[in-house]
């Protein structure tokens, strides 16, 4: 079973206009979404459940060309950031609900529902009403009803946006199991890129209605194809600097020197954007390789197991994540290092000409 | 600027108590330093927003008094409290200019043209949209509209306090990194008391001086980011604070070891063995896999995070969770867990005990 998009695309006037997107999911698979509000996640989801029609192309399920199929006609189960019950039904009714509406026999309904429930952890609580759950419960019980279809695809829309940052993290070690007891094509759209991670399977970043990327999500994540990419999968944000490549010498910002080794030897001459992740900023010389900045020190943030530093170096603001607790002063000079190994290439339009090396190593 | 005093608050949304449990705002006595960054941080339904909603005037505590520097408010309506608030959504006039949105609350107050000039190009410049001044506010995107709130919550020099509730919830991760580092800057320039409500930790942390963790409408620490990482006072701090939340584990005391199983765990200090039930807590961070010396665990899964992995491992039904190096390298002979002697917890019925003396 697979969903195929074949040069689809979306028909002005919605909010996001999606370019032409070709995209193939593959049974059993989990797919992120990954990009900020307005990149198209909402937009590509309704065009692969059918509530939209696409402008151009085509949707292949199974083989079978389904763009014009209603969605009612399809096995599709949709579950959205708002948590959408039946406040007057039980918990069990509310799982039922769309099994009854398929005409099934109540013995079927009623298998199918316990099973959800199980997997759900709702069991104890199917005499409820939805208002007498917490907010996660509530949630749990929306993603049975979506699962107990059985449907082929299961469209997530920012599930677990509207819950608390707690109960977030127990529903996202919980949803890959439910996904892998499932066995359907799960759709997942988010906008942090943590989420992506921990949900694994593949991701496909999103950015103004286009697809960047699309690929195992610890790839896209590691070995960005451009800075758009690396931009939209990086929380803190990605750190640039510019970069000149000259003989067998990379400058980079204030003059730092570097030797052009490994894939950088192989390098044009001329000027470059370099990148590097926040959480491989250093404030001590790590390696012997390791470039030293002096920069600004803006704003420092103490999260107890790790401090956030904003920096301003070479005309930049660059975020910093250190392990551990670091009292440093605001408005001081602060030394940081910066190890070669860790710097993505991109050409000044931003297309990725040499992954940071120790991503090619992982 | 003002001292925030809760003096024997508490609330309950029944006109007829029974018991505690009955409460949603449990007996509560602290006070606020003036000029510091607090963020109140719990699930909801922990009473967070009842305790904001006192001090903002939108509610009359059932019990006790509140003060604002020797002032007692209790009473008194949200306009006399002089304070300033933000709220989730942005609160932005659609039609009126950046500059005439940031200027509302002056103008208000009848303060002098002149002054509301120069203040709003000064808060417009902390907040970058010193660029923007002259357009409509109708059509800016949800975090410009959300500073634009922001500015407007710091717009005045003379509040006892700003409020914040939740103000982060509808913008976009990396959007709040701009967001928080210009909040943080605007305290450290401002010095204005301010308070700070959410359920997100990072945010919580990463904005206050201190951190009041709630739950149950009971507060149930005051601290630094980092005796609330590293010294939880109860299991639920240990919890809720960090992520994963720290490791906890059912043990036995023995002096300056806990035994679990037959596996022997160094303890930071001698603890006399207590009545009660003792759990060792030890947050993930340092938590290592060793092939030998620890506690026998199996591996469930590893996560990779990015800039860490998360190693869920289980021990007899307990997940013990492990964050290890993002290049961290998890041999098949890697099944043992083993704790940072100096950095074991130790719990007595879910409170911190300290050890003695070794």
């Amino acid at each position: 079973m697979t969903l195929v998009l074949e040069n689809v695309s979306s028909r002005p006037g919605g909010r996001v206009l999606i370019q032409p997107i070709d995209l193939t999911l593959e049974n059993g698979t989990m797919n992120v979404l990954l990009g900020p509000t307005g990149s198209g996640k909402t937009e590509l989801m309704r065009l692969m459940a059918g509530l939209d029609t696409p402008r151009s192309g085509r949707i292949l399920w199974h083989g079978d060309d389904v763009t014009g199929k209603r969605v009612q006609d399809r096995g599709v189960a949709m579950v959205y950031q708002q948590f959408i019950n039946y406040p007057s039904m039980t918990v069990y009714d509310n799982i039922a609900s769309p099994m009854r509406l398929l005409g099934q026999s109540s013995s079927e309904v009623d298998a199918a529902v316990r099973e959800a429930a199980e997997m759900m952890r709702l069991s104890d609580m199917l005499d409820r009403k939805p208002l007498e759950l917490s907010g996660g419960q509530q949630q749990r019980c929306a993603l049975a009803r979506a699962l107990v279809k059985n449907a082929g695809l299961v469209l997530l829309d920012e599930p677990l946006a509207n819950l608390d940052y707690k109960l977030r993290e127990e529903l996202r070690v919980e949803i890959p199991r439910i996904f892998e007891e499932s066995g359907s094509i799960f759709v997942y759209a988010t906008t942090e890129p943590e989420e992506a991670l921990l949900l694994g399977g593949n991701t496909a970043t999103l950015w103004e209605g286009r697809v960047t990327q699309f690929g195992p999500t610890p790839e896209v994540y590691r070995r960005p194809v451009d800075a758009t990419t690396a931009k939209v999968f990086s929380d803190p944000p990605m750190n640039f600097l510019p970069m000149t490549k000259e003989a067998d010498k990379m400058y980079f910002g204030d003059g730092q020197v570097s030797d052009a080794q490994g894939t950088l030897a192989g390098l044009d001459d001329g000027e470059y954007l370099a990148g590097f992740r926040a959480n491989h900023v250093a404030l001590e010389q790590h390696t012997e390789t390791a470039m030293k900045y002096t920069s600004r020190l803006v704003v420092t943030e103490i999260t107890g197991s790790e401090t956030f530093i904003h920096l301003e170096c070479c005309g930049q603001h660059w975020f910093g994540l250190i392990n551990g607790v670091h009292d440093l002063t605001l408005g001081e000079k602060i030394s940081v290092w910066l190890d070669i190994r860790h710097i993505y290439v991109f050409t000044e339009d931003g297309k990725l000409v040499a992954p940071a090396a120790y991503a090619m190593a992982a | 600027m003002a001292k925030i005093t809760l003096d024997n608050l508490a609330h309950s949304y029944l006109s007829h108590p029974r018991g505690p449990q009955d409460y949603a705002l449990k007996k509560t006595t602290h006070v606020w330093d003036d000029g510091e960054a607090y963020a109140l941080l719990g699930s909801s339904g922990c009473g967070k927003t009842t305790l904001l909603n006192i001090i903002s005037g939108l509610l009359i505590p059932s019990q006790g008094r509140i003060l604002f520097n020797e002032t007692d408010v209790t009473d008194a309506p949200t306009a006399e409290r002089n304070i300033a608030q933000v709220f989730q959504f942005p609160v932005v006039y659609d039609t009126m200019s950046v500059r005439d949105n940031l200027a509302f609350p002056l103008r208000n107050r009848g303060a002098s043209t002149s002054y509301i000039e120069g203040r709003v190009q000064e808060i417009a410049k902390l907040i970058g949209l010193e660029n923007e001044l002259g357009r409509k506010a109708r059509g800016l995107t949800a975090d410009v509209k959300q500073k634009i709130s922001l500015g407007r919550g710091l717009v005045r020099e003379d509040v006892n306090a700003i409020l914040f509730d939740e103000p982060l919830t509808v913008i976009d991760p990396q959007m709040k990194w701009e967001l928080r580092t210009q909040l943080k800057t605007l305290h450290n320039e401002l010095g204005h008391t301010m308070i700070y409500v959410t359920h997100d930790q990072t945010e919580a942390l990463s904005f206050a001086d201190k951190v009041v963790v709630m739950s149950e409408g009971q507060v149930v620490q005051i601290g630094t980011p980092e005796e609330l990482f590293e010294a939880p006072a109860h299991t639920f701090v240990g919890f809720f604070i960090g992520s994963p939340g720290m490791n906890l584990l059912e043990a036995r005391l023995d002096g300056t070891k806990a035994i679990i199983g037959d596996t022997e765990i160094g303890l930071p200090a001698h603890f006399d063995d207590p009545v009660g039930k003792v759990q060792i807590g030890v947050r993930p961070e340092y938590t290592k896999l060793a092939s030998s010396g620890g506690l026998p665990v199996k591996i469930l899964r590893v996560e990779d995070v990015g800039r860490h992995k998360i190693v869920r491992t289980e021990y007899f039904g307990n997940i013990i969770n492990v964050i290890a190096g993002e290049s961290a390298e998890i041999g098949a002979d890697m099944t043992q867990v083993v704790f940072d002697p100096a950095r074991v917890n130790v719990y007595v019925d879910n409170w911190r005990v300290q050890g003695g003396a070794q």
